[in-house]
């Protein structure tokens, strides 16, 4: 038998320190501020879950949460194909791949913040390019909630389809040139090719690229703030209005982070569904 | 199953090919006959995937033409040729089970249902895949997966060639000679042209009945395999082939004999040359004898390669290497002859022929 030996831990103990700082304990503070009540006197009461409860059975937070949720599924259904689309038709040699790339960090390279004073100014009906032009039309993001959605669904497509585009692009120039060989050899269709080859070879990176997409999108704050000021109302935005209750916001992050985190498994576990078949037939022989 | 012809095909793959040396194959004119199984042999970069390539049309020749039964397709595009080709790496659609997998080239030729079905059926009572065709292929051992491209090699009834490219590279030893057997048994039954590309001359020997030696783009002999052994017409397929390959000792002529160092032997005419070409004596080690007589050796080191042992010795300043049965009594004072019927002459590495009538 090996004789049993503790140090190991020693060589843990710096990951450990690193995401108790980073992680765990301001979460846990979060946590700790989401059961207690604040006085004015600066003294904290015990008040179990009704914080939770509070947040479960307001209308708002659940309108927010439908809100965030729908924005999410929108942009993903537009990136996701699009990305590939663009990957697809990216050049794979010559000068035009360097261009390419350059231009398609771009928008990646923007903050946050700045491309929503980019859409706010964009879209406006007085001197924005895209406002003017839809004015006739009877476009105003101010005060109409579908041209509002409307514009934070384009500009979170032009700021964010490119990272998808550059992650499925990644995974494409990674596929040998004899599977495209035999794909010709075997009379397949560019469609069958796209179908039997490229996609299930882009199935790591898109799993990375959904998740991804979907966790920013949730957490969209910045953006939407800026363009305007805030409506629709998604979950962020609900949060930071209630950021002077203490008791309250904290619940309400405890419960976005939960949804975070169980959609984000659920995505996980269905995408990489078909290695987990694989895995156990190897291990078994 | 079609004839194939390569007519002056030439290859670069630069686009302004300025010397010879940028071509990856200079110059090849070589009929493969319908039927027949041929391997392509040579070392890495010789040019014999090129070549491969360009029969399956992925790539298109600089010059030259390429015909399947005397008509050009030289500009027909790979899916139109009606061509198998197996590659290197075994190339599987992971989403697909092994059936699908191989059903897949004669589902998008539009084959019908009912048929497709039973060559699959056939396919993998071939390759003996029977018992796995509902997996799926992903996550399959690499010798599998292997089986599985060949299978959609051989699963078209109709193709004009099966070509295979190293086909067995990643695949273990004792497979590999399983696995050979059956491509063997296969091309027996059923007829198929096939041209086997290999850097292993055990393989091609044993695949083919005509073995192509290539060498730096070109082809330098074509032949059965005793006859690349018995008679090599360049030094390459001397070196190349044979294990240990064929000593190539320079030499001198002087009329109608060929001299080593101090000693000479007679050939049987008097060769007649062109100019002053570089002359060298190929002998295979199988032919140097060792004994008491003949020119004296010193012999540097001696490998045991189990049925016999291969001897280096130094004779006239140049090194030679022997082959001597196990168990023979190495001489204190060794000596060499060399057996007249395996002595061959090059001039600038092609084989002169002896033959009296070549001489006449």
């Amino acid at each position: 038998m090996k004789p049993v030996n503790q140090k190991a831990w020693f060589l843990v103990l710096p990951v450990l320190v690193l995401v108790a700082i980073s992680a765990v304990i301001p979460l846990m503070m979060v946590v700790n501020f989401s059961v207690q009540e604040k006085a004015s006197n600066g003294q904290f009461f015990w008040m179990g879950t009704k914080w939770y409860e509070t947040v479960l059975h307001d209308e708002k937070f659940w309108g927010a949460l439908f809100r965030s949720l729908s924005f999410s599924a929108i942009i993903l259904a537009i990136q996701i194909p699009l990305g590939i689309f663009i990957a697809l038709n990216m050049p794979r040699k010559g000068w035009g791949v360097p261009a390419s790339l350059i231009l398609m960090s771009l928008p990646l390279l923007i903050p946050w913040y700045v491309v929503g004073m980019i859409w706010q100014m964009f879209g406006r009906v007085d001197i924005g390019l895209l406002g003017v032009m839809l004015k006739d039309f009877g476009y105003n993001y101010v005060g109409d909630p579908v041209d509002a959605w409307g514009t934070l669904i384009l500009m979170d497509v032009w700021h964010w389809t490119s990272l998808v585009a550059l992650l499925s692009y990644a995974g494409l120039v990674s596929i040998p040139d004899a599977y495209y060989q035999a794909a010709r050899i075997d009379g397949a269709s560019k469609w069958a090719v796209f179908r039997y080859i490229q996609l299930p070879k882009l199935g790591r990176v898109l799993t990375i690229a959904v998740l991804l997409r979907f966790m920013d999108s949730l957490m969209i704050f910045a953006e939407p703030f800026r363009v305007t000021g805030g409506d629709p109302a998604f979950l962020s935005i609900e949060l930071e209005q209630k950021s002077e209750e203490l008791g309250w916001a904290s619940a309400m992050s405890i419960i976005f982070f939960l949804i975070i985190l169980a959609i984000s498994w659920v995505f996980y576990a269905v995408m990489t569904r078909e290695d987990a078949d694989v895995a156990k037939p190897e291990s078994a022989s | 199953m079609a004839r194939i012809d390569l007519d002056r095909i030439r290859h670069a793959y630069g686009p302004n090919p300025k010397s010879e040396a940028d071509f990856a194959l200079r110059l090849v004119n070589q009929a493969f006959d319908d039927g027949g199984a041929y391997a392509l042999l040579g070392p890495s970069g010789c040019g014999k995937t090129s070549l491969l390539n360009i029969i399956s049309g992925l790539v298109t020749p600089s010059q030259g033409r390429v015909r399947f039964n005397g008509d050009d397709v030289t500009n027909l595009p790979t899916e139109k040729r009606n061509i198998a080709q197996v590659f290197q790496f075994p190339v599987i659609y992971d989403s697909m089970t092994v059936r699908e997998n191989l059903a897949f080239p004669l589902r998008n030729r539009g084959v019908k249902q009912a048929e497709a079905n039973q060559r699959v059926d056939e396919v993998l009572g071939m390759i003996g895949l029977s018992g796995i065709a509902g997996r799926k292929a992903r996550g399959l051992t690499a010798d599998v997966k292997q089986k599985i491209s060949l299978g959609r090699g051989l699963v078209r009834s109709d193709v004009n060639a099966i070509l295979f490219d190293e086909p067995l590279t990643v695949i273990d030893p004792q497979m590999k000679w399983q696995l050979r057997a059956q491509l063997r048994e296969l091309h027996k039954r059923f007829g198929y042209t096939m041209v086997y590309v290999t850097h292993d001359q055990t393989e091609a020997l044993t695949f083919a009945s005509k073995v192509v030696v290539m060498y730096e783009g070109e082809i330098v002999q074509i032949g059965a395999p005793e006859e690349l052994f018995e008679r090599p017409s360049h030094t390459f397929v001397g070196y190349f082939i044979g294990s240990p390959g064929m000593n190539v000792i320079p030499t001198t002529l002087d009329g109608a004999s060929m001299r080593l160092g101090a000693y000479s032997a007679p050939l049987p005419v008097a060769p007649r040359l062109r100019g002053k070409p570089k002359l060298e004596m190929g002998v295979r080690p199988e032919y140097v004898r060792i004994g008491a007589q003949g020119i004296p050796a010193t012999i540097t080191r001696v490998e045991d390669a189990g049925r016999f042992r291969i001897v280096r010795a130094m004779v006239q300043g140049h090194s030679i290497t022997a082959i001597s049965p196990e168990g023979d009594e190495l001489s204190a004072d060794p000596h060499i002859t060399f057996d007249p019927k395996g002595v061959h002459l090059y001039a600038d590495s092609w084989r002169v022929d002896l033959t009296v009538e070549a001489a006449s």
